[in-house]
């Protein structure tokens, strides 16, 4: 691992008892989802990470706890590293932070999240489906979800078939 | 106007983001696309209009959510490949190219060189045709209706290369984890080198057309300024950014495939206009040419797949012979392969900026989880930021300009 990135871990393990693992050369350093604003902005005003490249998220059904991990990926111009950090989430219906404030993008991340998973970012400005229809019901990536098998539905038959969809309704 | 009344429950989800001024009736509510030429695709935006100048723009995406995320999960590595053509289909190959790079890295494969410089030449070539479209379309868009049918002359060439090797025009699937499909067919050499000999003077037409036309200069310049920390705050990549002075290339600063053996540049801009757009991805097509003409020159011959029997199929020769291999073959095309638990994150430089994929593995021999960090997606993103203030007209060249693919964005 390059040097400059073991001091940004080190900094991440020891501020936020944070816990750190690599695989093929990433790094990956699991937080708690209180701590995700405190980190960022701990990544982006000091330690130079100054672009969110990508956030997004992983359903562990069956486990519940926890059930899901969602990801983001730091770049740093200034060092050319990148550094991954994982926040596990609990329950079927989970929230979190946003870090919206932090990283303005996160906005269409969060809301792809939510739309796929069903996570909610509090303090996120504008919280609604981004890919799916509005009114869609269920959390697509979800494990538990199904894969096809949908029926078309028009208004003559939406009620029988929206009856008998196979996803659980909340 | 009394007759114009709007109500937030007629706007579905996005009532609450629409104005007092609109809900008065000031401004006007207009809906651009999501069947309209010239938002390139599937994109809606619901525009708020004061005369003619954008006050807001809400992009509506989604239109072209084909689900291949949940559906990549359902089939085995290899198999799945085939629907990374489909994301950003001006960049097949690219697509192709970062997914095989991300399983590779996730089982540790190592990949020839012949394979790595072929590689190389397609997504290269890959480029130019992705750059051609965008330059006849958004020449369409600003009237220049001549770019159109001359961009698509040249891509076409490309197109014909792109035939030669996988078989089909667009999504041609060549790229696979650890190497390439086959070998290029007897012919490639010297047609990538006719269009290399071709294409510069091409180039120069299109520029002789576009570049000093008063009419083009007009309806660009100074039109959609991104700034530099705009453009780093909200996460743009590709030649977006590098139309606003920042010189970042992962094919320079994080080389994969080999691109670390070939010299080229990164052209920058510092306007972050428009017009300064257009500059960067000319230049990029003629810095593609470079590399290609590098890789071509030093191809190197040897296997184009790697040898590892445990990822990667024999060849049919070898079934014939070997019971060992009759077995690799069956056990990878009914079962496929198992890389080890974990996750990795993949990105290359795709025409339209960082493709990245996340990729993670529970041990079966389907990926756990697929992620598409796409660049049109990102990009698109600042487009409200770029309107606003601007004519409907110019709201035209910017879509152009941020050069989406709906396939990218919606994936």
């Amino acid at each position: 691992m390059e040097e400059k990135l073991q001091k940004v871990v080190n900094r991440l393990v020891q501020q936020f008892e944070a816990e750190s693992s690599g695989f093929q050369n990433e790094i990956t350093v699991v937080i708690k989802p209180a701590q995700i604003e405190d980190v960022c902005r701990l990544l982006r005003d000091e330690l130079g990470f100054d672009m969110l490249e990508d956030e997004t998220a992983v359903d562990y059904w069956p486990a519940q706890s926890p059930r899901f991990h969602v990801i983001y990926q730091l770049y740093s111009f200034q060092h050319n590293t990148r550094i991954c950090l994982r926040v596990p989430l609990d329950g079927n219906a989970p929230s979190m932070p946003s870090i919206e404030s932090i990283y303005p993008n996160a906005n269409w991340h969060e809301r792809e999240i939510f739309d796929f998973f069903g996570i909610r970012f509090d303090g996120h400005s504008d919280l609604r489906r981004i890919l799916m229809p509005h009114d869609w019901e269920g959390y697509p990536l979800r494990k538990d979800y199904p894969l096809g098998y949908e029926e078309v539905m028009f208004s003559f038959n939406y009620e029988e078939i929206n009856s008998r969809k196979p996803y659980v309704k909340e | 106007m009394d007759d114009y009344k709007i109500t937030t429950d007629a706007l579905d989800d996005v009532g609450h983001l629409i104005s007092e001024r609109a809900l008065k009736g000031e401004t006007v509510l207009l809906n651009m696309g999501p069947q309209h030429p010239s938002t390139h695709g599937v994109l809606r935006l619901l525009l708020e209009l004061d005369g003619e100048v954008v006050v807001n723009c809400i992009p509506d995406i989604g239109f072209l959510h084909t689900g291949i995320e949940k559906n990549m999960e359902t089939k085995t590595y290899e198999k799945a490949a085939v629907m990374t053509d489909r994301l950003d289909y001006l960049n097949t190959v690219g697509n192709n190219l970062v997914y095989c790079l991300a399983i590779e890295k996730l089982v540790g494969l190592d990949v020839p060189a012949r394979a790595q410089a072929l590689r190389v030449i397609l997504v290269e070539l890959q480029r130019i045709a992705s750059h051609l479209v965008w330059l006849g379309t958004h020449g369409l868009d600003l009237a220049a209706m001549s770019m159109f049918l001359y961009c698509f002359r040249e891509r076409e060439m490309i197109m014909d290369i792109m035939e030669m090797v996988g078989g089909q025009r667009m999504m041609a699937t060549c790229i696979r984890p650890g190497g390439m499909w086959r070998d290029v067919p007897a012919g490639f050499e010297e047609a990538v080198r006719q269009f290399i000999r071709i294409f510069p003077k091409r180039i120069k037409e299109y520029e002789n057309l576009l570049t000093r036309n008063p009419l083009f200069l007009e309806r660009t310049k100074n039109i959609g300024i991104l700034s530099k920390e705009d453009a780093l705050r909200w996460g743009v990549t590709g030649p977006m950014l590098r139309a606003s002075g920042v010189a970042h290339d992962l094919r320079k600063v994080r080389p994969y495939s080999g691109y670390e053996l070939y010299d080229f540049d990164i052209p920058t801009q510092s306007d972050g206009d428009t017009y300064a757009r257009y500059l960067v991805r000319m230049e990029e097509m003629r810095q593609s040419l470079r590399i290609i003409q590098q890789a071509l020159d030093k191809l190197p011959s040897g296997p184009v797949r790697s040898n590892n029997r445990k990822f990667v199929p024999p060849p049919r020769a070898e079934i014939g012979v070997s019971m060992e291999a009759l077995i690799h073959h069956f056990k990878l095309w009914t079962e496929g392969f198992t890389p080890t638990k974990g996750a990795v994150y993949e990105a290359v430089e795709s025409p339209r900026g960082e493709l990245g994929v996340y990729l993670e593995s529970d041990g079966t021999p389907k990926p756990f989880r697929v992620h598409w960090r796409t660049p049109s997606f990102l990009n698109l993103q600042v487009l409200p930021l770029l309107a606003k203030g601007h004519l409907v007209a110019d709201l035209v060249a910017l879509i152009g300009t941020i050069d989406i693919v709906l396939g990218d964005v919606d994936r």
